[in-house]
């Protein structure tokens, strides 16, 4: 959207360096310039309606008293000014102890998570950058996880990582014999594999399929010539492979790094409403916070407080890599 | 450019207004309706052993009811992971049923929230008047003082069910009537992969109920009189070790339950896994799973010694659904019909077979069909040894918080790790804290 008005502007800049300036020019101009703008509106229209009107009022009622009292009207709901965003940051206290140690496990996750989606869906794509017999097939296999819908996928996880029946104890225990009794996977400490896990298992394919991407744009001839000029394959990913990706790696840890964050699907369909402390996300954890307490300003404070931290990320994340391209070009 | 500014200022303006009065929408119509007198929405609460059979038990009697009154009635029946949460949303949006069940332990947080239609004694009269049902189940219907936010539909108890053949193979005579007595039968019961019973580990409601029961025969509570939370006193605390200690220290319960949360200890029961089941109304459940009523046998679920009663000799919570009138409906006469009739004594003699649960209603609960042994004890417990969960607005708070404590706790349990009574208290310290301070 942003990307398209600019360009539509210049071209009509462009197209009428100071001519003759009649009415009927200017209604001819008007209409090549707020074309495009016509053609966005519904969209533009939607955008505020699904997205920002429903963000304005969270924010909103993030500094309402929004309790169960209230909840049937909230507009009379008292305002409780800052005090939802005091509860929610006061790190001594329970509730803010609470978000904290969540919002730090949300982040260890994240890091985890994006860095092997980003390892594995690389190195597939790498590997199947030559063609060999099958590739079709194996990358149409790859994708599937992608595929699934998110809810049929991971509830069949959480078949498998139950205790008594689940595979995966029947294959690490029962089978290959390398725990010593059957581990739990939805409660406890080792939540937080599964729910690596599962997230990793999610997430790699889409990596896989955008370095892919951009592997088609890298020319032939480049790896030809390094070859020429002596360098294996260890040398052609380093100095060819990894910089030619630059650009689409940017964007790809971009967008799984705000997945991954704001992930809600996978963990509370593995561990429902109440997600175990080692497994504790952030997203399920203001859900559960706000039905706990039934207080959804609170809730409203601590998804604002979510919001901010994840436009400051972008906004540092994208101005450092796009000075990077700057200094690059 | 400017007209874009401007038309897109307006397209904010009205969508912001568009969504505000989408938001007003409940808070505007006050007190109900009788805009649309032919049609009813019904959200029911899943009691069968699943959706599809509560439909085959339900759709019949709303038939009937077309057939009487000549309106229709939609039925959805929402399950429980669901329930409280739509009945949540519902309340905000104002968009919502026109009748509803509630878990009537949720009576007196939905109460508070003004959502549900006052049964006032005007509107009680309309169906034939409070005195109809028992006082155990009123006690369930909100708070004190104050008007009740529903009517009693479904009343249960919990019981003991044990498996007599396992029972006969283990040599114990007779059913467990003290807390030490189950514990050494559960210990007898436990062996070759089979276990002395099965609990709900994951499931904050099922946690709660036991937990409550098991503070009552300490002599505590987990609210102070005038209704604030004191869920780390030392009754509490030696409540909920007692309850979470028979997985932790008497190990009478397999460790893979602390996952449990959808019911699987009726079913590994109903197989045969385990030879004790601490469930309310659970026979209709176990028939569908294919147990033979001549298996098991039901008896009052164990005190800590001496004989169920009141007061410290309590042995289970008031369980059960009540019936609610949504405020904002669009059938206000029609829903108290609706009402008038699902708590008819007919209807409840129907109902209440089909669910094995006991009719909250006098009439209907002195019919011969709820004079069977099973049934006895349910009405039994009820009527002498039985428990209201506390009627106060932060009940549903509560349910969750200490509840997923103890879910908690049965993670450590099952992981091996010591429970001891510094670490219940952290969890329930942890717990009191999530609750609202205002």
């Amino acid at each position: 959207m942003t990307a398209t008005a600019p360009a539509a502007e210049a071209t009509v800049r462009k197209s009428s360096p100071g001519t003759a300036r009649g009415p009927r020019r200017r209604t001819g101009r008007l209409r090549r310039v707020g074309l495009p703008y016509l053609l966005l509106l519904p969209a533009l229209l939607l955008e505020l309606l699904v997205h920002l009107v429903p963000m304005v009022i969270g924010i909103v009622m993030s500094f309402k008293e929004l309790t169960q009292f209230y909840i049937r009207d909230w507009s009379t709901a008292p305002w409780a000014g800052l005090d939802n965003y005091s509860v929610s940051v006061d790190f001594d206290a329970p509730v803010g102890k609470a978000l904290l140690h969540s919002f730090l496990v949300t982040v260890a996750f994240t890091v985890l998570s994006v860095g092997l989606c980003w390892l594995i869906g690389t190195a597939a794509a790498v590997f199947m950058q030559d063609t060999f017999r099958g590739r079709g097939l194996l990358r149409a296999l790859f994708l599937v996880p992608y595929a699934l819908p998110v809810y049929a996928a991971v509830i069949t996880w959480v078949f498998m990582f139950q205790h008594d029946n689940g595979l995966v104890n029947h294959v690490l225990h029962d089978q290959l014999g390398l725990t010593d009794k059957p581990s739990f996977w939805l409660i406890g400490d080792n939540s937080f594999v599964a729910l690596l896990t599962v997230s990793v298992w999610k997430g790699w394919p889409f990596a896989f399929l955008i370095v892919m991407a951009g592997l088609q744009n890298i020319p032939r001839e480049l790896y030809e010539a390094a070859a020429l000029d002596g360098a294996g394959m260890v040398q052609q990913l380093r100095r060819i492979t990894l910089p030619s990706l630059r650009p689409v790696n940017q964007v790809l840890v971009l967008v799984l790094f705000l997945w991954t964050f704001n992930d809600f699907n996978t963990p509370y369909v593995l561990f429902g409403k109440s997600a175990p402390e080692a497994a504790d996300l952030i997203s399920v954890h203001i859900y559960q916070a706000s039905f706990v307490t039934w207080n959804f300003g609170t809730g409203s404070a601590m998804s604002v407080l979510l919001l901010l931290f994840l436009l400051v990320v972008t906004g540092v994340y994208l101005a450092l890599t796009s000075r990077g391209r700057r200094t690059a070009q | 450019m400017r007209s874009i500014r401007a038309a897109a200022t307006g397209a904010v303006m009205l969508s912001l207004a568009l969504a505000a009065s989408a938001c007003g929408g409940g808070s505007s119509t006050g007190g109900g309706s009788n805009d649309s007198p032919k049609e009813l929405t019904y959200w029911a609460s899943n009691q069968g052993a699943s959706i599809e059979a509560d439909k085959k038990v339900l759709q019949p009697e709303l038939d009937k009811f077309e057939k009487q009154t000549g309106i229709k009635v939609k039925l959805e029946v929402v399950p429980w992971s669901d329930l409280l949460n739509r009945i949540l949303t519902a309340t905000t949006s104002g968009q919502g049923p026109d009748v509803l069940n509630i878990g009537n332990t949720w009576s007196a947080s939905l109460q508070a929230t003004g959502g549900l239609l006052p049964w006032d004694d005007q509107q009680f009269e309309k169906i034939g008047g409070k005195d109809r049902f028992v006082d155990s189940a009123l006690g369930s219907t909100g708070a004190e003082g104050q008007p009740p936010a529903a009517v009693p539909l479904y009343s249960m108890a919990y019981a003991l069910y044990y498996n007599k053949q396992m029972f006969a193979d283990a040599g114990i005579d007779a059913p467990p009537a003290t807390w030490d007595e189950f514990v050494a039968a559960g210990k007898k019961l436990s062996k070759d992969g089979k276990w002395g019973t099965a609990m709900e580990g994951s499931n904050p409601s099922e946690n709660v109920h036991h937990a409550y029961v098991f503070a009552k025969q300490h002599g505590a509570d987990f609210f102070t009189p005038d209704g604030k939370p004191d869920f780390t006193n030392d009754g509490a605390v030696a409540a909920v070790k007692q309850y979470v200690d028979l997985m932790a220290k008497d190990k009478i319960i397999a460790p893979g339950n602390a996952e449990y949360a959808q019911n699987q200890s009726v079913s590994d029961f109903a197989k045969g896994k385990t030879g004790m089941l601490l469930w309310q109304s659970a026979s209709a459940n176990l028939t569908s799973q294919g147990m033979s009523e001549d298996a098991y046998g039901i008896a009052p679920v164990p005190v800590q010694s001496g004989t169920p009663g009141a007061g410290t000799q309590v042995n289970s919570m008031v369980a059960g659904i009540n019936l609610a009138v949504f405020k904002n409906t669009d059938n206000l006469d029609g829903a108290t019909e609706f009402v008038k009739f699902m708590t008819s004594d007919a209807e409840q003699k129907i109902l209440n077979t089909a669910y094995s649960s006991i009719p909250p209603v006098k009439a209907a609960q002195a019919d011969p069909a709820f004079n069977t042994p099973a049934n006895a004890v349910l009405k039994d417990t009820l009527a002498k040894s039985a428990v209201a969960l506390p009627q106060v607005p932060d009940e549903s708070q509560f349910e969750t918080a200490v509840g997923t404590a103890v879910k908690e706790l049965f993670a450590d349990a099952a992981a091996g790790r010591p429970v001891t009574t510094d670490s219940v208290k952290a969890a329930l310290t942890k717990a009191q804290q999530q609750m609202p301070t205002k």
